[in-house]
């Protein structure tokens, strides 16, 4: 059973801990979300609650999503995630949830698209070594050999070579709840979460913490 | 700065810091805690830099503890920091004195600031 809810990423900063300790942050905006819909295991197929945050004017929407938020009698959200095996408490169409949710001390996942780098070579996207740069060695920054000529014969799938980098949907594991400030409705998270700035993220309790759970 | 973000900093932020730049000598009361004893520690020196703004500014303190060189840097608003007190002010020509890492007794004189 998974706790989540959707944020916006406001930026970073640093905050002092309790014990004076002073650690990098990013500071997530969590307006309240609205329950979309309820999906059951009877109806759907598997259990799941969709959840939506952030408002959009009625003529951005198309009348599916406008449709959609009506039954809840709510605007158009930008933004909208399903939460799988959702443990949110009793929550039944049209509540809210908001960062009472999560505790401090908690360890959560956080989903998010990169920034797009655009197209870029072999060094930056995969992190392969650049040849020599003086020494007469022609050979720079280029991606290697494509593998052998007889034996293979082409090029391999999967051959690293330069192309679109970013804009893509990373999750970040195990990152701490610094601090819940509920009068605010922003969430602090340890460290830093995917994208750029006013990007939306999704924020998941961690599914790798095992027994290792923090006190 | 995001507005946001100062207001979420602005509570941890202290005004009761003295006003001190580099070149200024100043003894830090350090907080040290000890498996639960906490004790004040003073470490006094030349303030050497000051970097950054907000919650994330710090200064660098320098003294020669030993006939060794010891750099601590502290973070501005540090709760670990009791109290800053301004020995002496220093009137330099620069805002980073890291020449001062490459002298040391009469070389590594600071001249006193109000009054010549």
């Amino acid at each position: 059973m998974t706790k989540g809810i959707l944020g916006k990423k406001v930026g970073m900063t640093q905050v002092f801990t309790d014990n004076g300790e002073l650690v990098p942050v990013t500071v997530i905006e969590v307006q309240p979300n609205v329950v979309l819909q309820v999906k059951t295991n009877e109806t759907d197929g598997y259990e799941s609650v969709q959840l939506g945050a952030f408002d959009k004017r009625e003529v951005l929407a198309t009348q599916a999503e406008q449709g959609h938020a009506k039954k809840t009698d709510t605007a158009p959200k930008r933004f909208v995630r399903e939460i799988r095996n959702a443990e949110l408490g009793e929550v039944s169409v049209g509540d809210t949830v908001g960062v009472e949710l999560f505790e401090e001390g908690e360890l959560v996942d956080v989903t998010g698209t990169t920034k797009g780098k655009g197209f870029q070579g072999v060094i930056k996207r995969h992190g392969q070594s650049t040849g020599p740069m003086a020494h007469g060695s022609r050979f720079h920054r280029r991606p290697g050999a494509m593998e052998a000529a007889t034996a293979p014969a082409r090029v391999r799938k999967g051959k690293k070579l330069p192309g679109r980098m970013g804009g893509k949907t990373v999750t970040i594991q195990n990152l701490e709840i610094v601090r819940v400030d509920a009068e605010r409705n922003v969430l602090l998270i340890r460290g830093n979460v995917p994208g750029s700035k006013k990007s939306y993220v999704e924020i998941k309790s961690a599914v790798k913490i095992g027994d290792t759970q923090l006190d | 700065m995001n507005p946001l973000i100062a207001e979420i900093t602005k509570e941890q932020l202290r005004d009761d810091i003295p006003e001190f730049r580099p070149g200024d000598t100043v003894r830090v009361h350090a907080r040290i805690v000890e498996g639960t004893r906490e004790r004040i520690q003073i470490f006094e020196g030349v303030v050497i830099q000051r970097r950054g703004q907000g919650i994330s500014e710090t200064y660098t303190v320098r003294k020669i503890s030993n006939g060794v060189g010891v750099e601590r840097t502290f973070p501005v608003h540090s709760p670990r920091v009791a109290k800053i007190e301004v020995v002496r002010k220093g009137r330099v020509r620069r805002a980073k004195l890291f020449y001062l890492r490459d002298r040391v007794g009469k070389a590594a004189r600071i001249r006193e600031r109000g009054h010549r």
